[in-house]
């Protein structure tokens, strides 16, 4: 279901945390109409991890973003990335973070492979020699090489958005800063770039993820950060949030006053029956144990379930609100 | 900004982070010893070996001639030059085809043209500086930063990263550039067509001295020049404006109204004060070049003017573009 949290050795050292691939202290924006983007913000992405930044549209996900990748200057507040202090090591810190902010932007009379050519040229760091050998790379990753020659301006949004994450892997990169990458892409592409993310992850690199897709959190995020209304309203890794929840099992019987006493004879808290079907928290019984007990009394069972709360409910009741969960 | 500079309270090198302590409390240090060489060298060691080698002028070079592809590859910009070839164009074919103009009728150098063909050049540029000149290079300036916040490469193009400086600069020598370029053109295809319909007869300067075909090319030359450094204080203005907005159009209308309204109070005379202050004041004195001795003395206060505009703006839009938050 969730990818596993691996644990790397830590690739940045910060005084304010050991191996941390972000951080920011009381980071805050207001602009200049006095409307307070962002507010006192301490993230702390870990390095090698793959930190699904999560919140409602206008939540100050993308304002934040700007502020880390310095297009922004912040109110208050300061921050790293990869250790240096921003703005003031950009020349030295940027080189190594792949950013896609707020959809791709590109020259529209160009194609594809001029459009990354452009970027390159302008990478002080970067070596003429090989960029020829990189943007084709970058294109094979992305699959984007057979839209060769065309134009920007004829290319769909999915292709777009292939052509940012190019961008964005032209060189190795240690953190990549993804604002929702999967924007514009069919469920095939989707799950390509879901699979892109699990590999650059595996390699080492952090991904900061920016999303508010849920099931995109689930199946590739090892650590969750929740902004709502400019705050960070929840920062863990996604294993101990899911901790947090009540699990609860679910009988389905034609003999539902049976289930219930079966049940509550297992010390099982908040038993309840609505009709044919009867739930209870499990805590820390394992459930097979209820499975036996149930058939040792004689129980007929028609449905068994165990019951996780899935992440939406988990961020409704962190945000306090409806998620905006299709965007 | 170099990727490493000692000095700073810290500094990166090749092969692993390693922390350590640094005397100062809350300041961070990497080791400086050289890490272990363990196989293929790393992304920010290639970046910094890269850093060195590209590191100087050869990457300036880069940047610039990449804002030299972008100016001059689009079709855009290349209509606009077209249109400036064109000027000389008409104006030769229609000498030859209807005659000189009759008791100095028409533009300046107008009624030179028949006696030789470079005055076909000269002619088109005291045309084109009005408004087509001024039009060519306040689009590309309006353009430059506005047209790539616009676009939303701005974001991408600052978090490469390319400092803002260097990139405001690599964008203001583009559009310097593509002002000579629209300068030479019409002069080039002015002294083309014109030597290939007038011939290139006796050439005498404005004042009376007869000189030959590459005095002449050389004054032209000298002409060019002098009407791009006047171009460049418009640039500089231009390049302030795109620093101010995200709609180049816009950005244009306001740099091509500034340089008309400059030239509409330098035509009324009763506001004959403030005319020295006005961006296109000097622009028409490039005459004093075709005198002999060339008339050094009038056209010194015009490149100051535009020396002083072009300090001034480019300062200007230096500041506003080093603070700006980019929100496009």
């Amino acid at each position: 279901m969730s990818a596993p949290a691996v644990e790397r050795p830590p690739a940045v050292a910060d005084d304010e945390g050991r191996g941390l691939a972000v951080t920011t202290a009381g980071l805050t924006k207001r602009f200049r109409s006095g409307q307070l983007a962002v507010d006192r913000l301490d993230l702390a992405v870990p390095a090698g991890s793959v930190y699904g930044f999560l919140g409602p549209n206008g939540s100050g996900k993308t304002t934040t973003i700007r502020m880390l990748l310095g297009l922004a200057r912040p109110t208050a507040g300061a921050h790293r990335l990869l250790g240096g202090r921003m703005p003031e090591d950009a020349a030295a810190v940027l080189p190594r973070v792949g950013a896609l902010v707020e959809g791709p932007a590109f020259y529209p009379h160009l194609s594809g492979p001029e459009n990354l050519r452009r970027l390159d040229a302008v990478d002080r760091t970067a070596d003429p020699a090989t960029a020829r050998e990189r943007i084709a790379a970058a294109l094979d990753r992305v699959g984007l090489t057979a839209a060769g020659s065309k134009r920007y301006r004829a290319y769909s949004l999915g292709m777009r958005q292939r052509l940012g994450l190019a961008a964005a892997l032209l060189r190795p990169r240690e953190l990549l800063i993804l604002d929702e990458p999967t924007n514009g892409l069919d469920p095939q592409g989707t799950r390509e770039v879901r699979t892109l993310i699990a590999e650059l992850a595996a390699a080492g690199t952090t991904v900061m993820l920016s999303t508010h897709l849920l099931a995109e959190v689930e199946q590739v995020c090892t650590h969750v950060g929740v902004m709502r209304v400019g705050r960070l309203v929840a920062q863990a890794p996604l294993a101990e949030l899911r901790a947090g929840t009540t699990v609860r099992v679910e009988v389905d019987s034609d003999r539902p006053a049976d289930a219930v006493d079966t049940l509550r004879r297992l010390a099982l808290i908040d038993v309840g029956a609505d009709g044919h079907r009867v739930s209870a928290v499990l805590g820390d019984l394992p459930s097979d144990r209820v499975v036996a007990a149930l058939v040792y009394d004689g129980v007929p069972v028609q449905g068994f379930r165990v019951v996780r709360p899935d992440l939406e409910s988990v961020f409704v009741g962190l945000t306090g609100e409806g998620f905006d969960v299709s965007g | 900004m170099s990727a490493a500079e000692p000095g700073s309270s810290y500094a990166l090198v090749p092969g692993a982070f390693i922390p350590i302590r640094s005397g100062r409390p809350g300041a961070v240090g990497i080791d400086l010893r050289p890490a272990p060489r363990l196989g293929a060298p790393t992304a920010s060691e290639a970046a910094q070996e890269n850093a060195r080698r590209f590191g100087g002028g050869f990457a300036v070079g880069r940047l610039f001639r990449s804002e030299l592809r972008l100016m001059f590859g689009r079709r855009r910009n290349l209509a606009a030059l077209g249109m400036l070839a064109a000027v000389p164009i008409v104006i030769a074919v229609a000498v030859r085809w209807f005659g000189s103009t009759r008791g100095g009728e028409g533009p300046a150098f107008l009624a030179l043209v028949n006696g030789n063909g470079l005055f076909v050049a000269l002619t088109a540029l005291t045309v084109a500086l009005p408004l087509f000149l001024p039009l060519a290079v306040s689009a590309t300036a309006a353009d430059a930063i506005a047209g790539e916040a616009n676009l939303g490469t701005l974001r991408y193009l600052l978090t490469v990263p390319v400092s803002r400086t260097r990139l405001l600069l690599a964008k203001f020598a583009a559009v310097v550039t593509f002002a000579f370029a629209g300068t030479v053109v019409i002069a080039a295809v002015g002294a083309g067509v014109g030597l290939a319909l007038f011939g290139g007869g006796p050439a005498a300067l404005l004042s009376g001295t007869p000189v030959g075909l590459g005095t002449a090319l050389l004054r032209l030359a000298m002409v060019c020049a002098y009407l791009t450094v006047c171009l460049v204080a418009l640039a500089a203005v231009g390049l302030f404006v795109s620093t101010l907005t995200e709609a180049p159009i816009g950005a244009t209308i306001a740099v091509v109204a500034t340089a008309v309204t400059s030239q509409i109070l330098g035509a009324v005379p009763q506001l004959e004060v403030i005319h020295p202050f006005l961006l296109t004041h000097y622009w028409t004195t490039f005459g004093e070049l075709l005198r002999d001795p060339i008339g050094y003395d009038a056209l010194v206060p015009g490149l100051v003017s535009a020396a002083v505009y072009t300090a001034l703006f480019g300062s200007a839009a230096w500041a506003r573009f080093s603070s700006k938050d980019i929100t496009a």
